[in-house]
């Protein structure tokens, strides 16, 4: 999609100059510029703790600059909170959603600034009304009588969207938007932010997907370690360069992977049925075979039987018929521990439920399966030395960040770093079958690469690997075999060589592929 | 410094500053009295650290609530709520009373024998909710306070049993056979001039000491506070985590089950009928707290705890009323509860003092 500007460079309706953020000994934002013109998309670029979150709460009035200058629409101004802030034109779309589900759109809209008659009904006709206006206005078409819980993601950015539209934003910031959209839903998005710079409003965008920054923005600030690194014309640089700038050195985008060499079946899921919590069936017979050495990638649309899969093969879930084997096992409904020892491990799509016990140390996360096991303990007791060992030279490894953390609790580190704790454990653990389920989710590019790098790696090791993504393009470059799940079945496959995002986009929203 | 070492040091400083807030409201309420705060709290600390006695009666006093204190700290570290020692200490004083009179056993071996006895009650009775939390989803809180009021009746009930009952009136049961006693031997009791003083104290510091190595340093604490912490990833990771929640509640009651025994075979010889709930269990509550779940942390709060529950006894001495006590130990209670507020503040200060060392 091209971007097409609509930017009006002799206005600036956001200066952010100088701005220092302190948390203690912790510089989280180091001198960083940010100038944001009428119509234009800005975005902001930078790994994970980089300080772009710091950058925004300060714009939004949640945090007080340590030193530097606020200016919106050429007057300084000193933020004394959000409500300040949304009185002054600016609107903040979280990643995180934060709407109320039993409610309607329009009452989620229209929440806390309700119309009312007589100074205390609420004025539902004329909410509904309004809501409409600017749904219409801004190209978001949107039922104002459904329920949240009724309505699917894209559709809750939209109410998101709404709702500080409603409350009269000119800058709008949104974080990480594309997040947990399809790519369906993330060309709507673009449409959506076209219209708005058509209409004067600005957009700061906050990613760390290049691909949309060269969609969809006029200018990139990048940010590297709460340093301000550049503000760059968009049009003028490459990806490339963007990434590079970013975590201040090349960045590899190709996977780089031999041809796979696919041998035995390590896992074999004949006519798998299961019902979801509601009881609804959402695996309806699926079927699905991994061999050795190939990375076999199943794309889709969230709800459509993944989770369910994944969780009936990592022993979560208790599936109503079907067959699973491993390595010529049948292994249907078994726990946890017997899918471990029957040769699977698995990156958990949570890394923070399922993956890491947060307040344990990083040492301690490492020997989540074998902490019962020599040499990690003997007669009962854990054997510190060996334990700490291992944890010392994992993280040399896998390139833990920060290094001697080993007996920090693992909720102190970047999500990266917790995700190369979870890698490094399983990875080692050395099975059969790898799952690994969005694996690269909210990670910056840097940590991606490494990931990815890890996952082919161990494809090489001659073991099988079932990788479920909901992004699209890690699907395409790391499968060699891609199977497109919906409604519960798999609905077509592709050798990985020849898949085509269009293509791809179809099938996974049920469309056959000879069609 | 490691973190954990701060962490530890900054509960320890929290509790240190809330026991000063303790005792500074409580000085409020005195002179509010017209008393001499200087005077009462002087007689406080003469109650207990006067005379060799005196400390010996601390200790009686703090045993029973270390053994609580460190069956609550326990389930908080294992991410279960043992609202329910109360109980469990009643079933073991129960249990310890029963076998008590029941058997004849040469001493030393009966008094075990009891002992033993009242940790499988106490482990039994907090089971049974466990096992209803894992196969129902019942929490355990609601189940445990009803199990408390079970506990009570229950023993009530035995008590008025014609054959644990004392003969000759008294609302009371036999005592229990001299075997089965843990108090100090004669001689030595002479020789610190004291009427009472028994083993008590020592089999609780050495269960705390034993506590805090299963948590610390073996799989079986791994295990237990994996759960506790995360029991999704546990899980994940292969621990079958209704096991372990079940361990976590059934050592947990163990533990409140032998304070009830320490109590009767220490303290009390006999078991009497209550009017209400005593309150061993609870205070196991503050003890915990006090202690910030650290089972090494427990043997200081629960000898605190000791020292005020057995000084507030001697407060009549000096006109106070020995409420007071009361006041205090809810401030400092009050205060570790809130203490989110001042932490941050606190674990900078930490983190600068070891820096300067």
């Amino acid at each position: 999609m091209n971007h097409v500007s609509h930017i009006d460079e002799t206005n600036v309706v956001i200066a952010m100059k100088d701005i220092v953020k302190k948390f203690g000994n912790f510089t989280a934002n180091d001198h960083i510029n940010l100038t944001v013109h009428k119509g234009e998309v800005h975005a902001i670029l930078g790994e994970n703790g980089a300080g772009k979150s710091t950058l925004m709460n300060v714009l939004y009035g949640l945090y007080k600059p340590t030193s530097g200058s606020i200016e919106i629409n050429g007057k300084a101004v000193e933020l004394s909170g959000p409500k300040h802030a949304i009185s002054l034109g600016i609107g903040m779309v979280h990643q995180h959603f934060m709407l109320i589900q039993p409610f309607t759109v329009t009452e989620n809209i229209v929440l806390g600034v309700e119309p009312a008659k007589a100074g205390f009904v609420v004025d539902t006709k004329t909410a509904k009304a309004k809501v409409m206006e600017l749904s219409e206005k801004y190209g978001m078409a949107i039922d104002p009588d459904a329920k949240i819980e009724d309505i699917s993601v894209g559709m809750q950015q939209r109410v998101e969207i709404l709702k500080v539209l409603y409350r009269g934003a000119q800058t709008l910031i949104l974080d990480e938007p594309t997040a947990s959209l399809t790519p369906q839903e993330i060309d709507e998005l673009m449409e959506i932010i076209d219209n708005l710079t058509k209409d004067g409003k600005s957009v700061i965008l906050i990613t760390h997907k290049l691909k949309e920054i060269k969609a969809a923005s006029d200018y990139c600030t990048i940010i590297r370690q709460g340093k301000y690194i550049d503000t760059v014309k968009v049009s003028e640089v490459t990806e490339n360069d963007l990434a590079a700038m970013m975590v201040g050195r090349e960045v590899n985008f190709v996977v780089e992977k031999e041809e796979a060499k696919p041998e035995e079946t390590v896992l074999e899921i004949k006519d798998l049925h299961a019902i979801d919590y509601r009881g609804v069936e959402i695996l309806k017979g699926f079927n699905l075979n991994v061999r050795r050495g190939e990375i076999v990638g199943i794309a889709g649309v969230d709800g459509n039987g993944q989770t369910e899969l994944v969780e009936i093969l990592t022993g979560l879930k208790k599936a109503t018929g079907g067959s699973v084997t491993i390595l010529g096992q049948e292994m249907l409904n078994k726990t946890p521990k017997e899918m471990f020892d029957a040769g699977v491990s698995s990156i958990p799509a949570d890394r923070q439920k399922h993956g890491l016990i947060l307040q344990f140390s990083i040492e301690d996360n490492l020997i989540l399966q074998h902490y019962n096991e020599e040499p990690f303990s003997k007669k009962g007791f854990l054997d510190r030395k060996v334990i700490r060992k291992q944890a010392t030279e994992l993280q040399e490894k896998f390139d833990i960040r920060p290094r001697n953390s080993e007996a920090k609790p693992a909720i102190q580190l970047s999500g990266g770093n917790q995700q190369k704790v979870i890698i490094a454990r399983e990875v080692t653990n050395n099975k059969d079958l790898l799952i690994a389920v969005n694996p690269t989710r909210g990670l910056d590019v840097g940590a991606i690469e490494f990931v990815h790098k890890y996952i082919v790696e161990q494809r090489d090791k001659n073991k099988a690997v079932l990788l479920v993504s909901f992004e699209l393009d890690e699907i395409m470059s790391l499968s060699d075999r891609i199977e497109v799940i919906f409604d519960g079945q798999i609905n077509g496959s592709v050798s990985a060589a020849d898949a085509d995002e269009k293509e791809l986009g179809f099938m996974m929203a049920g469309g056959k592929k000879d069609e | 410094m490691s973190s954990k070492k701060v962490e530890a040091l900054t509960a320890g400083l929290m509790s240190v500053l809330s026991i000063i807030i303790g005792f500074a409201v409580g000085a409020i309420f005195l002179m509010a009295a017209g008393l001499s705060p200087a005077v009462v709290y002087g007689k406080l600390v003469d109650s207990v650290f006067g005379k060799p006695k005196f400390l010996v009666w601390t200790l009686m006093y703090a045993s029973p609530i270390m053994l609580t204190g460190l069956s609550v700290a326990f389930s908080f570290k294992t991410g279960v709520f043992n609202i329910g020692a109360e109980g469990q200490f009643v079933v073991g004083a129960l249990t310890a009373t029963f076998l008590g009179i029941a058997l004849k056993l040469p001493a030393g071996i009966h008094a075990i024998v009891c002992m033993l006895g009242a940790a499988a009650a106490g482990f039994v009775w907090s089971m049974v909710v466990g096992i209803m939390k894992v196969k129902r989803g019942i929490h355990e809180v609601l189940s445990f306070i009803m199990f408390n009021w079970l506990a009570f009746y229950l023993s009530n009930y035995v008590v008025n049993l014609e054959y644990i009952h004392k003969e000759g009136g008294g609302e009371a049961s036999k005592d229990v056979a001299e075997t089965a006693r843990i108090l100090f031997p004669e001689s030595m009791l002479k020789a610190t001039d004291c009427t009472g003083g028994n083993w008590g104290i020592l089999i609780a510091i050495v269960l705390a000491i034993v506590v805090w190595i299963v948590l610390e340093k073996t799989v079986l604490g791994y295990n237990l506070k994996a759960v506790g912490a995360n029991r999704f990833a546990a899980e994940f990771g292969g621990i079958d985590a209704n096991k372990s929640i079940l361990t976590a509640l059934g050592i947990s009651g163990a533990l409140s089950g032998l304070g009830g025994a320490v109590q009767i075979l220490g303290i009390g010889g006999r078991l009497a009928q209550f009017a209400g709930q005593e309150g061993y269990g609870f205070e196991g509550i503050s003890v915990a707290l006090i202690g910030s779940s650290n089972p090494i942390g427990c043997i200081f709060s629960a000898f605190f705890y000791g020292a005020m529950k057995y000084g507030g006894t001697k407060l009549s001495l000096v006109k106070a009323p020995a409420e007071i006590v009361n006041i205090i130990m809810g401030c400092v209670v009050f205060v570790i509860a809130i203490q989110a507020i001042f932490k941050p503040g606190f674990k900078k200060l930490t983190r600068k003092t070891s820096k300067i060392q």
